[in-house]
This record gives C-alpha cells, structure tokens and sequence, in this order.
C-alpha cells in the first residue's frame, strides 16, 4: 500500500511538472544589464523601478480591476485598467459620441431625447458620481449609474454591452450633486440634491428662500429585469434648502437608511456685491448637519400614499417626513464633504474641508439617540441630535478632508484637498484588530500632484474592499505634463495602498485631457460579464433582444416602398451592404434597417451616411434602425465608418434622392 | 494472467466428438461487437480537422468534422472565403454527411452479424468495415480538391489566389493563414476497429474452422456410409 502510494505520488508530481508551460523564465534577483543602464540613463530612483514593476502591464496582459470614471464635463463615462491606468473605453452618456454611433440616427437618439429638459435638447452635461449596481453590499458588475449635475439627470448604463439604455429627468430638479449612490441591493439609486430651487424650479424672488426654496432627494427604483428606472415606483423626499452635498447609503447593520452632508445651513442667498457672497455666507456657520434619512421607511409612507404628486413625481413633503420620523439632523463640523459609509455599515465619515478633522459617526449611538427622542429642533422642525449623542470620533488629518474610501486592512483613506495628500488613517470598533496602530490614528500623509478631489479604492466603498490600490482623482496637474496650453489635463494618480503603515506610494500619473472627472469606482474585473459579440445576430441593444426587422441573412434583404415611405433591410457584413445602391425620391421618408451579421469578435461595422448627419456603429451582431426624410436631393455616399477588413474602403453604397 | 476464467468444465462439444474451451468462441464474438461499438462512439466525435492561424486570429479558427456534421468557426471561415467566391463549408460532402449515420450502423450490423454467422461469410460481411477508413479519407480528399477549385475568378480576391487543395495531413498556407490539418479521434476509433475485426476474423476462423471442417468429415463419413451400404 505504502509502496503504491508512493508511486501514485511520484507520478502525480511528474504529471505536475509536465503540465506547467514553459514560459520565459520571471525575472528576480536584480535588474539585468541592460535594463539597469536604462534606469541610470532616464535617471529612475529605485522607487520608479519599483513603480514601473508594479504597473507595466506587457501587451496582452489584463488588468485586474476596472474603473469607471465621471468622464466630467464631457457628460460621458471612462472606463480605465487598473493598475495599467489605459483607457479602454469611453462611453457616450449625456451627449452624443460619434464613434458609437450615440446620437446619430440610431437608438441613442432615443436615449438623448429622454433627457431633454422641457422638450428642450440640452448638449452637454456633467458626469459626476458614478454607482455600480450591488447585491448585498456587493459591485454584482451588472449596471452602472451616472447622474448629470448640470441638469439633474440619471443615466442607466448596461455592462453586458457597455451602453447607455436610460435617461431620465428628474422633474422636481434642476440641478443636482449628491448622485448616484445605490442602496445595498440597487433597490433605490438615490440621487441627492445641491443647490435649492422652488420644487420643479420654478420662479421665485430670491427673498422668499426660506419658504419657498427646497433641497429634494430623489430615490429611483431600479428594476434590474428590465434594466431601466421605473418611475412610478420612485420617490422624492422634501428637505431644507440646505445645499444637501453628497450622500451615502447604509450596508448591513445601517441598511435602510441614507446620509447627506450639506453646507448651507446659513440659508445663504447671496448677493455680492451687495451682500456677503456664497463662498462667505455658505461658511459662517460652525456646523452645517448630516441628514440621517430612514430611506425603508420612507418607502413604506410612499406605499402607503403620503406622497405628493407633483410633476408626476412622488414627493413627501417635509412636514411628512418629520412627522413620520424618516428624517434627522445631526451637527458635522465646517462646511463638510463626503458622506462615506465604512464596509459593515457601522459608522458614517464626514470631511471637514473647512475642519481640520474627519468626523466619525457611529450609527449604533445615532439609533440609541432616535431611539431616547426629546431632541431640539431646526428651523424647519427636524429634530436635531447632539453632536455628543452621534459622534463616535473625530481624527485630525490635515488640511481640506474630503472623501473617504477603505480598504481591507482597518485604515480609511481620506482626500486633503488644501494638504494636495491622501491621509491614511486607522479605523477603531470592529476595524481595530485589523492594524497594527493605534485606532482613530493617522497614520500617513502621501502628497499628490495636486489638490485631489475624491479618491477610489478597489472596491473601496463595497462590504468588502480589496486594498492594493488607491485613485487620487487631483483637479489640477501643474507641471506634471508637458505643457498643452493654459486649460491642463486632470491627473489620476494610481497609489499602492499594498503594505501597512506609511508605505503608500504614488505609481503612476494619467493625464485626462478632455474634461474634469469627479468620482470613480474600481470594480474587480472578473465580476464584470460582457458581450464579445452580441449573443443573437440581430440584437436590440435598446430592447437586449432579437429586433423583428432584424435580417439575418442576404438573402432577406430588401427595398420596400408604401407610398411615400421607403423601407429597407440592409444586411451587413465583410465587406459589403446589401443591397448596395437605395434609391428614393426627395420628400419619402425613409425607414432604414441595418443589422451587422458578423459573429467574430471586434467585426464591427459603421455606416456614415453624408449629409444626413447619420453614423452607426453596427457592433457584431447588432440591428439598428434609423428613420428620417430624404429632405436634400442629390447623389449621396454611404459607407463603413469603422476599419474592417483589407476593403474597408470599397464597403460603401449609393443613396440616390431623385428631385 | 487470466481477468476472469469460464468454467473449465463447459466445453464446445464439435460434430466430430472432440471438444474445445469456451474461450475460443468468446474472442472472435467480442472483438468483432468491440469494433462495432468503437464504429457507434465514432459517430460522436470529430474525425478530422483543420486549424487555421493568423495575426489577427490569436485564438485561429478551427473546424471540426464530423461524419454526419461540421463544428467550429464555419462563419467566420465562410466571411473570408467569401472572397474567393467560395461555396459556405457546410456545402460539401452533403450526401455523405446525410447518409453517414445510417451507414455505420448497417456496419456495425454486419459486424454483429458476423458474430452469429459461423462460416467464411463473417469475413465478407466485415470487408465494408476494414475499407471504410480508407474511403472516408477519399472522399474527404475530394471534397478538399472540389471546395479548392471553386474559387470564382470574379469575386474580390479570386483573381489572386490560384486553386489549390488543402493539405489533408500537416501544415499548409493560405493567404496570411497557415493551415493545420489533422485526423481525430473519430478517425483513430474507425482504424482500431479495423485492427479488432482484422483480429476477431483470425480468432473467428480459429474457432469455427475446426466445427465447419469437422462438419465437412462427419458429413464425408456419412456419405460414405450412405454410399456404402
């Protein structure tokens, strides 16, 4: 038996030897020549080595992790590789992007018209706080939300296929910040509010602020199945004309509620020159007030139709919220920023920005306050509790506190704007054990190039945070870049969070040269599933499912015409259309549908059609539709608009308009 | 070293009075229902291959023959022999591909036929079989030559490229492909079915031989007797 034993062993460790692929042998034990005389050459420290090892990522490797970034003013999405930092991908969210055909005659259009505001197109927007959908605290890698600051609005993004599916307008809102952030299973995707309008913004003297001008969350139901808010299940909840900032959900022992910072509690009007300005009136006080939001409980008044419709929007108003006991306020420190949930829910970390420390609330005691009741109130009626009553800690940090992402070792990792420096800093209660310092510690400062807005950690703001890396998203670059005129890249700078105590170190700086990011989230990317290929040949990106005036084969194709309307089924495909040459007169409308057979990876297609200001890009396997009237006579190319094959150029046709 | 031993006492009683163990007649009925069986199984896997490589095709494209289907990348070869004006791949060896099935269970019938016929005809009934790896490799060798030569001279690149026939076995190049071709498992299970008919009708001839001559003597002797009297 012992012999056998023995056999089996020996040949199982010789099966193991055979099955490792010889690949070029790692390197170690020091730099080789060559590569050490590059370093002296280009003047690295063993830190750059250090830092280029860590994120050189040789042609064909993938990175680890995905980032979804605010692609800012550019009203678009970015999607990055960490720790490489290459940009993958940019995504056409509030505004049209050629490249993907979003916007230009197909079923982006649709998507675009669902954001304008009062049946007006609005061409821009500004990305800020993107969300990716959870499942118990979880990135699940299914969806991610974006809202536009400049006209609060939503957008759905789908990550089978990388694709905006929805825009909505919020009704009540014209402006927004505080989104988006997800409830613990992306039952709500909370969007908050920033600066007070009149609900549905309408007109009202700037002297009737306190009664007539409000602050509005906004709670979206997202139903996962169809992938889209449904509006009717959603909600509002009337607030104080507080310039509510940004807010967070609870996770697990805090699930069911929300927390927004705001900054104007002054009730500033402003008015300069005649009277202080905001940057002065909005910072007089010494405190400003989280707002504590029992978000289940508001969705049970909701249901239980103490709602308002105003706008077709469901709204409970303030004295309802107070009444039903969804809504507190309790004290944080000089106009505060950042309202970041630690990992198991059990506390609420607040920036000063004015104050020189975060402030740590712990939701245990803000229960046990709720709980004991007998508060005072705001001007409003909202019972306030005591700083003393909610206040876990308070950690020094520096200059500027902002934002707040963890990892998985007990520290906290804290933005200082003023200080241009990520501050680690160690968290206590359950997060003690986690770190060898003492808890409620600083524990580093790393300067970075500069002035940093957020911050993202790997998976830094989930129920479970993966360390490693940290995102400094700095506002400015100085001199960081070579200079490209007087408007600077953003820089993002990757920093290794990987060891304990002062080790973190900046890796690398990536230069965002077409708008200015807010916030980011790194997700794992083996959570994220996309399409290689659209799964059927004539896929509905819009509907994620075969088209009926898909055409699957050349032999389908076909020019139809009812009276003055044109129809065609266009298949598409290396390197041709068909059918080739269209035909119509000036005055028929034109319904024309397009559908990309391909099944290989990365065949995709365009069609650019001159003069029409219609491009496509036909993914493999996609369908699309665009309609329009063929107003201009003449003699009109169109053509592949995305490099296919060797006769990319020859895949073109006529579109002929007879007068 | 025996696996399993039939009771020494049961013996074959022959016309003639002499008798034989029962592990004679248990070879030639075994090997020959093995190689009908090792026929069925080949009915479910690929018989014959061909990789293709290039730059932009880092995972290649492969196809999978089968006797009675096609497997793999067939769309995307079809995309890029599109231009040569070349029929889809699906198009070739219709008729065979549509009888396949049937035909290796009637031989693999026959073999169990075999099984039950105690004489020379067992032989004759197994000979489709001990051919049947050499007419597959044929017909596919003229499915290569005619899908080779169909290149339209009208079409984008059929003017550039010259017919040709695919290498059966090996390496070729088409084109920035380069082409690998090779038998499967399918094809390997139709050759060992070929050794184990070639071995069961040696086995069989062993074992009936003797019953057919002794048949024959019994029936001599009896002649005689008859003639005789």
């Amino acid at each position: 038996m012992k012999k056998l034993l023995t056999v089996l062993l020996l040949l199982s460790t010789l099966l193991a030897a055979c099955g490792r692929k010889s690949t070029a042998t790692p390197a170690g034990g020091g730099l080789p020549a060559d590569a050490a005389a590059v370093a002296a050459e280009r003047g690295l420290t063993q830190d750059d080595i250090y830092a280029a090892l860590k994120t050189y990522t040789p042609s064909g490797q993938l990175d680890p992790y995905i980032m979804i970034a605010s692609g800012g003013q550019s009203g678009q999405v970015l999607v990055l590789g960490v720790p490489s930092m290459r940009i993958l991908k940019v995504i056409g969210v509030f505004t049209p992007e050629p490249w993907q055909g979003y916007g230009f005659g197909g079923s982006g259009d649709k998507v675009l018209e669902e954001g304008y505001v009062d049946g007006k197109e609005i061409k821009w927007g500004d990305t800020h706080h993107p969300g990716l959908s959870e499942t118990k605290g979880e990135y699940d890698g299914q969806f991610a939300f974006i809202n536009d600051k400049a006209n609060a609005r939503l957008a759905v993004i789908d990550l089978r296929d990388f694709d905006t599916k929805q825009i909505i307008k919020n009704p009540n809102a014209i402006v927004d910040h505080g989104g988006t952030f997800v409830t613990p299973n992306t039952e709500y995707v909370v969007e908050g509010p920033q600066y007070a309008t009149p609900i549905g913004w309408e007109y009202a003297p700037l002297a009737e602020y306190k009664d007539k001008y409000r602050g509005l969350i906004t709670f979206w139901a997202f139903d996962r199945l169809k992938g889209r808010v449904d509006e009717s299940k959603s909600f509002q909840i009337e607030l104080p004309p507080y310039w509510q900032d940004l807010c967070d959900a609870g996770k697990a022992v805090s699930d069911g509620w929300v927390f927004c910072n705001s900054f104007n509690t002054e009730l500033a009007t402003g008015g300069a020159p005649d009277a202080p300005p905001f940057e002065a009136g909005t910072t007089k006080n010494d405190t400003d007030y989280l707002h504590i939001i029992n978000w289940k409980k508001a969705e049970e008044v909701f249901q239980a139709g103490k709602a308002e419709t105003i706008n077709g929007m469901a709204v409970i108003r303030l004295q309802t919220a107070i009444d039903e006991g969804l809504l507190y306020f309790t004290p944080e420190p000089k106009s505060p920023h950042g309202s970041d949930v630690t990992p198991g829910g059990e506390y609420v970390v607040v920036g000063g920005k004015l104050d020189p420390h975060v402030t740590i609330y712990s939701f245990d005691k803000i229960q046990k306050a709720i709980a004991a009741g007998g508060f005072e109130k705001d001007q409003y009626g909202v019972p306030v509790i005591p700083l003393d009553q909610s206040m876990e800690a308070q950690v020094e940090l520096g200059l500027g506190p902002l934002h707040t992402v963890y990892d998985d070792k007990g520290y906290a990792y804290t933005s200082l704007f003023l200080d241009s420096a990520v501050a680690r800093w160690t968290l206590g209660g359950p997060y003690a054990s986690k770190h060898p310092e003492q808890p409620w510690t600083l524990v580093q400062k790393l300067p970075v190039q500069y002035n940093i807005g957020h911050i993202a950690a790997a998976e830094g703001d989930t129920a479970s945070p993966d360390g490693q890396y940290v995102v400094a998203l700095n506002k400015w670059s100085i001199d960081r870049f070579a200079n490209v005129g007087p408007l600077l890249p953003q820089n993002f700078q990757l920093v290794d969070i990987s060891q304990t105590g002062d080790q973190m170190k900046v890796l690398y700086d990536l230069p965002i040269g077409m708008a200015e990011p807010h916030y980011a989230q790194i997700i794992k990317a083996d959570k994220l599933k996309p399409f290689e290929v659209y799964p059927e040949v004539g896929w509905n990106p819009d509907t994620m499912s075969v088209d009926p005036n898909a055409v699957t084969e050349p032999a389908q194709a076909r020019v139809e015409r009812n009276g003055s309307t044109v129809e065609i089924w266009m298949v598409v495909v290396r390197s041709h259309y068909t059918p080739e040459i269209v035909e119509v007169n000036q005055g028929d409308h034109v319904i024309w549908h397009l559908t990309n057979i391909e099944r290989q990876r990365d065949a995709t297609h365009g069609f650019g059609l001159s003069g029409y200001n219609i491009n496509l890009s036909l993914e493999p396997g996609e369908a699309q539709t665009v309609e329009f009237d063929a107003t201009q006579p003449g003699t009109f190319a169109f053509f592949c608009t995305e490099f296919c094959s060797a006769l990319h150029l020859e895949m073109a046709g006529y579109f002929l308009v007879k007068p | 070293m025996r696996f399993f031993s039939l009771d020494p006492d049961v013996k074959v009683l022959l016309p003639d009075g002499s008798t034989r163990g029962l592990m004679d007649y248990l070879w030639p009925s075994a090997l020959l229902m093995l190689a009908a069986l090792l026929l069925m199984i080949s009915l479910f896997v690929p018989y014959w291959s061909m990789t293709m490589t290039a730059p932009q095709y880092p995972k290649g494209l492969k196809v999978d023959v089968y006797v009675n289907h096609l497997e793999g990348d067939m769309r995307e070869i079809d995309e890029l022999n599109h231009y040569l004006g070349m029929p889809p791949l699906d198009e070739g060896g219709r008729l065979e591909r549509s009888i396949s099935v049937i035909a290796l269970v009637v031989l693999g019938l026959l073999l169990i036929a075999g099984v039950f016929i105690h004489n020379q005809w067992a032989g004759v009934l197994a000979l489709p079989v001990l051919g049947f790896p050499f007419v597959f490799i044929a017909d596919l060798w003229w499915i290569l030559y005619a899908y080779g030569h169909s290149i339209d001279p009208t079409s984008a690149l059929g003017g550039a490229i010259e017919p040709f026939t695919p290498p059966i076995l090996g390496v070729g190049k088409v084109g920035q492909f380069g082409t690998v071709a090779q038998f499967e498992i399918g094809f390997y299970l139709t050759i060992a079915a070929v050794f184990a008919v070639l071995l069961g009708l040696w086995f069989h001839r062993a074992a009936y031989k003797p019953i057919v001559d002794a048949r024959k003597r019994v029936k001599s002797s009896r002649s005689s007797m008859v003639s005789g009297q």
